[in-house]
């Protein structure tokens, strides 16, 4: 089987699970999330944090909600790092030093998992299992909970009611994500993940070296981190690690975790806005512009430039035996797409067109299918836009799904838009400009460049995947980045729930001839082709002193 | 009116002293788009000082006329308003008033300017109207056309819906006095000038809305700029090596060049015409004689969804013609339409013209006229007795013939003894189940009376009006008929003239429940209306036109006036909304499109002297990197002067199907928008290679 073969057999069975599976998983989130009825585990649950499951909030409730919960978060977390030495399973690990506590706590709390720590080395399984793996389930569960919020701005009937966001945060977490984990993790560790609570045992290997062997509560881990887009690894070496991700199916396993959820949002969204042809648009969106990625990246690998690739064949270096080129650069696709961040390869050492694909993949604001949540709250935003300058040229007040887009809504969109590339750009630009920063680099020219564009690019849309190389654990990048991270991650949150706070008081407006369809191919087509040439249009320049510059001859 | 189709220097230059004048930075920042390239350009021409050379001097110059053509585009659809407000002017020209004193009623003369609201003034033949207000006593022909520009006179009088009348316009006959109805210096001619001189403009929600998606954008590339500097830098690296590249210094991109890349990217093209395309939206209403009070009217007019329309005046023609006639048993067609129309010739209501009409088209008969006929004796219609007739000597008696209201013909006949036979009761049922109005024509001779037949009248509707409304079908605009027929009849006037609903026996306040109905639902609704009771309705409708015949009443509650009072103006206005809209969205797209092609030129050109590898984006192998960037600076200069004539006549606007439309515009403004610049950059560049003292 050539490579080609082998990248289309690879992407192609999973484009075909998805598209079986994200029928039952959209409904089932539809379900969840439209349900009347709370189990006797959630009103237990409600009791003790002392919520009204009942009460609806309006968007300012709610952003409150979601903000206050997430500083609790970054505070405990970051606490229990820093108190680790003296609490048990530590396997003998230091307390976290405080910018790396920082870091680490923001970065999982965002849903960015941005490591500038080695997991094994730095981590014992109690901060492991009851600070970040919580965190993994939490993060994602909000994420899910605001594109709730956010698709009842469009189904809203003039109430300004956007539902209740500890009630959508625990139906997340407890019918959801706990429950899919569950059986993610039995699949794993049948197919070699481990599962256990041991430290490192050293072996002598047969040609009579030592070697140490690193176990842990992976494969537990490991579902919720590609589920919930987190993408933080157990160990240092993430999905490369035979450990947590031991062969080519595990890996294709993965990748279906990771966009599993992202890509059967679009369907609830559908079923709630009351229209699934909304949905299906939303979707083929999304399925587009990652299938163009794919496409690219592993076109870009295999294409084989320079003097290894072509001895090779393609672009090997860096990538894992067992998964191939195809399978790295598909998964590099994907995690990148979905904001996960999870790597099974060395993004640093891919040819300078696939690193800038995966930059790209994060660039277009993570929305093909983005992260969970994230992701169709992305793409809706940067739909209510397309709706704005198409509906202006069939001649009426633009408006989706019968909410017209006027000042405030265009206003809390445009600034949603305006918030991760000047965050990713800035950050940038801020760190090429100053010399300790620029030290950190491993290489110099576009490369280098490259490092530090991707790692605040990878921040700035809470993706956590690093192009590596780059040294992050100084004072400089974990301010920087943890600040990045914050602020892109919740800046654009309390937009789009304003923006859903102001359709969700709009009574929806009948459609006629005249009202622009948004369910056709055309739209669709259209949506792609604005996020392709916004995001080319913002960071060409940037991307031509970098990869472009790198990867053309 | 003149109406400049193209834009020459009879048309720019005069504009160029205003375009010059708003250049102040104080009122430029409104404009944030052409602010930022004046800001640019005022650095451009600060390094070019410092450090003089061709490049640098041309890129500045057209920096300069980049923000230069923004303001004259404004300054052009201003500039049109304000001829037409000059013959305005002429019009409010100091007209002096004969105020009836309070009490005595004897006339004092004063200024017109001093008059109050309530004030009672005295106008003759002759005389200037000199404030709005309404007639109170009399009736008088006047002349509009300084209004209108209609020349044919308008009949004035108290009372009813023909009552109103506006301060500038002239009687020609008669005496009326008027009560004035305006407060000093808010009359219809000072509202009217302000308008179109743009002056009284303000922004809509929608032009808002695109304003602040605008600023995101520049917002966006300014930070896309502003931080590719130190990538510069960096990536130049003290690199001494390059020479004199026109792009690069050892601190990065030179400033000139920065400036450049900025105002390519930045949506310049819409943020120079957005202002005047608003602008020209309300003269193109202005030249279809209607006057709209906001522009956010104009707006919510491309948007409504349900069309309220009368049916009397506007889809019919308002007077109801004979369309056929049905002789009774045994009497050949021909004695009837010859005694319709002796019976009618003394009947001077337009029904009774229309049976005289249709006697000598559809029967063939030869034109008569009263006095054609000795000895008769003519009996002139009178609402009276609802018949109209002639009596004619024949041979020693009379035959007199009659023709009117079934019921009013038919006792007539029986009072002569005559018998109305059951075919003429079923005739008469039949004509008016199917809509139209009955009439019998009857004749008594000799002492016995009989009824000859019926005569078919029949609401007409206007020509062209079932296209029409097809039309606003397609565009998804639903057509309520409002009638106060009975609802038989409404049924049969509302499916000839194809409207998608109707409302019989209709009062007023039906009128207005109906409008809250459809709000309700979420429609916005538009609707004609002249008289004091269309008032209410006219103000809950969002788009509510009055006719300039109508009452103060009506026209204080529209927020739009039709001076020629033509109802169906309405379908026109729709239009109009529709096409502001579109032209705003169309170059928005344009503008951005372009952005794709000033890439290819301007990036390659940046960074080709440090990375060779970059030449291969230069796809239209641009003369040298700076022709490419000078090049891309004047075509987004020129594109602004390009597309200034577009945006004052708006694009073309067909109406269909909103999808139809979509890929239409998407084709010519998305497309074209992506395509022009390249062709345009190049064919500039292709100049630029001669130009001397440039690379």
């Amino acid at each position: 089987m050539s490579d080609t073969q082998a990248a289309v057999l690879f992407a192609g069975s999973l484009v075909v699970a998805l598209a079986v599976l994200h029928v039952p998983l959209g409904d089932h989130l539809h379900r969840v999330f439209t349900s009347p009825r709370h189990t006797r585990a959630e009103r237990l649950v409600y009791r003790a944090v002392g919520v009204d499951a009942d009460a609806g909030q309006r968007w300012g409730a709610y952003a409150r909600g979601v903000l206050a919960f997430s500083l609790v978060s970054v505070l405990f977390l970051y606490l229990f790092q820093r108190v680790q030495s003296r609490l048990p399973l530590a396997l003998g690990h230091d307390d976290v030093p405080a910018p790396v506590a920082w870091n680490t706590a923001v970065s999982f709390v965002t849903n960015t998992n941005w490591q500038a720590y080695a997991g094994e080395s730095t981590m014992g399984h109690l901060v492991q299992m009851a600070g970040l793996a919580v965190q993994n389930f939490v993060s994602a569960a909000v994420g899910l909970a605001v594109a709730i919020a956010f698709v009842r701005g469009f189904a809203g009937r003039g109430t300004g009611d956007l539902g209740n966001f500890w009630v959508d945060l625990t139906r997340a977490v407890l019918r959801v994500l706990l429950p899919l984990s569950a059986v993610a993790a039995v699949v794993l560790i049948a197919g070699g993940v481990v599962q256990n609570l041991d430290g490192a045992h050293t072996v002598t290997t047969l040609t009579g070296g030592t070697q140490t062997l690193p176990g842990g509560p992976v494969a537990s881990q490991e579902a919720i981190k590609q589920l919930g887009t987190n993408g933080g690894g157990f160990y240092n070496a993430n999905s490369a690690h035979p450990y947590e991700n031991p062969s080519a199916w595990t890996s294709w396993v993965q990748i279906l975790l990771m966009t599993a959820v992202p890509f059967a949002l679009p369907r609830t969204f559908g079923r709630m806005a009351g229209d699934r042809r909304q949905g299906h648009a939303v979707v083929a969106v999304m399925a587009a512009l990652a299938l163009l990625s794919v496409t690219a990246l592993n076109a870009a690998q295999l294409a084989h430039h320079g003097t290894v690739p072509e001895a090779v064949t393609a672009a090997a270096e860096g990538t894992e035996a067992r998964f191939g080129v195809a399978g790295s650069a598909t998964f590099a696709a994907a995690t990148t797409l979905t904001s996960t961040g999870a790597v099974n390869s060395a993004h640093d050492s891919y040819t300078g067109l696939g690193g800038m694909v995966a930059m790209l993949d994060m660039m277009v604001g993570e929305v093909a299918p983005g992260g969970v949540g994230t992701g169709l709250v992305g793409l809706l935003v940067l739909a209510v836009v397309t709706v704005f300058v198409a509906g202006l040229m069939v001649g009426r007040t633009p408006e989706y799904l019968g909410k017209k887009i006027g000042p405030r809504e265009i206003r809390l969109a445009a600034l949603y838009f305006l918030v991760t590339p000047a965050l990713a750009l800035g950050g940038t630009a801020l760190a090429m400009g100053l010399d300790g920063p620029r030290a950190s680099m491993l290489n110099t020219g576009p490369h280098g460049l490259s490092e530090v564009l991707y790692a605040f690019t990878s921040a700035a849309n809470n993706n956590g995947s690093a192009f590596g190389g780059l040294t992050t654990d100084t004072p400089f990048y974990t301010t920087a980045l943890g600040l990045v991270m914050v602020l892109g991650r919740f800046v654009p949150i309390v937009l789009a729930l304003a923006l859903a706070g102001s359709l969700a008081r709009q009574r929806p407006l009948p459609a006629t001839a005249g009202t622009l369809p948004t369910h056709r191919p055309q739209f669709a087509a259209l949506l792609a082709g604005v996020a392709l040439v916004l995001v080319a249009l913002t960071f060409l320049p940037a991307l031509a002193l970098g990869p472009l510059a790198e990867g053309m001859h | 009116m003149p109406t400049p189709s193209t834009l020459g220097p009879r048309v720019l230059l005069p504009a160029l002293p205003g375009a010059l004048r708003k250049l102040d930075p104080r009122t430029l920042w409104r404009n944030p788009v052409l602010f930022i390239v004046e800001l640019g350009a005022a650095w451009t021409t600060v390094l070019t000082v410092r450090d003089p050379g061709v490049f640098a001097a041309a890129i500045t110059a057209w920096l300069w006329l980049t923000v230069l053509f923004g303001t004259l585009a404004e300054a052009v659809a201003e500039g049109r308003g304000r001829a037409q407000a000059a013959s305005l002017r002429r019009a409010r020209r100091d007209t002096v008033a004969r105020r009836l004193r309070d009490g005595t009623g004897a006339p004092e003369e004063v200024p017109a300017t001093e008059l109050r609201r309530g004030d009672l003034v005295v106008v003759e033949a002759g005389g200037t109207v000199p404030g709005d207000g309404e007639v109170i006593e009399g009736i008088a022909t006047v002349d509009e056309s300084a209004i209108t520009g209609e020349s044919a006179p308008v009949v004035r009088e108290s009372g009813g819906d023909r009552s109103a009348v506006t301060g500038g316009t002239r009687v020609l006959s008669d005496r009326i006095v008027v009560r004035i109805t305006q407060r000093p210096g808010e009359s219809f001619v000072d509202t009217m000038i302000r308008l179109v001189e743009g002056a009284a403009r303000q922004r809509t929600p929608n032009e808002i809305a695109l304003n602040l998606l605008l600023l995101a954008l520049t917002a966006v590339f300014l930070v896309a700029v502003v931080t590719v500097q130190p990538l510069a830098a960096y990536a130049v690296g003290g690199d001494h090596g390059l020479g004199d590249d026109p792009a690069l210094g050892e601190h990065g991109i030179n400033g000139v060049v920065l400036v450049s890349l900025l105002v390519c990217l930045i949506p310049t093209t819409i943020g120079a015409l957005l202002s005047a395309i608003g602008i020209a939206g309300m003269d193109r209403l202005v030249r279809h004689n209607v006057l709209a009070m906001s522009g956010r009217a104009v707006e919510a007019a491309g948007d409504v969804d349900t069309l309220l329309l009368d049916k009397t005046g506007t889809i019919t023609l308002g007077d109801r013609h004979a369309s056929a006639f049905l002789p009774a048993d045994g009497v050949p067609a021909a004695e009837l339409a010859d005694a319709a129309q002796l019976a009618s010739l003394a009947d001077e209501t337009p029904e009774g013209r229309s049976v005289v009409v249709h006697a000598e088209t559809a029967h063939g008969l030869p034109a008569r006229a009263a006095g054609d006929l000795d000895g008769a004796h003519w009996v002139p219609f009178a609402a009276s007795t609802r018949m109209s007739g002639v009596d004619l000597p024949d041979g020693d008696g009379t035959r007199s013939l009659r023709k009117g209201a079934a019921a009013a013909v038919t006792g007539w006949v029986r009072e002569r003894g005559g018998a109305v036979p059951a075919a003429l009761d079923a005739a008469v049922d039949g004509i008016a189940a199917s809509g139209g109005t009955p009439l019998v024509v009857a004749e008594a001779c000799g002492g016995t009376a009989r009824v000859l037949g019926a005569v078919h009248l029949k609401d007409v509707v206007k020509p062209g009006m079932r296209e029409r409304f097809a039309q606003m079908r397609a565009m998804g605009i639903r057509t309520v008929m409002v009638t106060g027929d009975n609802p038989r009849t409404a049924a049969a006037i509302a499916a000839e003239a194809g409207v998608d609903d109707h409302v019989a026996e209709a009062r007023p306040e039906d009128k207005i429940a109906l409008i809250r109905r459809e709000q309700a639902g979420g429609r916005l609704v538009a609707m004609t209306g002249d008289g004091t009771n269309d008032a209410p309705a006219l103000a809950q409708a969002d788009v509510g036109v009055a006719m300039n015949t109508g009452t103060a009443a009506a026209k204080e509650a529209g927020n739009m006036v039709d001076l020629d009072s033509d109802p169906t103006k309405l379908i026109e206005i729709v239009r109009i909304g529709k096409q502001l809209l579109i032209t705003r969205g169309a170059l928005t797209t344009f503008s951005i499109a372009n952005d794709v092609a000033k890439y290819f030129a301007i990036v390659p050109a940046l960074f080709v002297g440090l990375y060779p590898g970059l030449a291969a984006l230069d796809v239209m192998r641009l003369h040298s990197p700076q022709t490419a960037i000078l090049s891309a600076v004047i075509f987004n200069a020129l594109v602004i002067v390009a597309l200034l004539p577009l945006a004052l006549r708006g694009v073309r606007y067909t109406p269909g199907d909103a999808s139809a439309l979509l890929r239409r515009n998407l084709l010519v403004y998305g497309v074209g928008g992506v395509v022009a610049p390249f062709a345009g950059i190049k064919a500039i560049d292709l100049l630029l290679q001669f130009a001397p003292g440039l690379s």
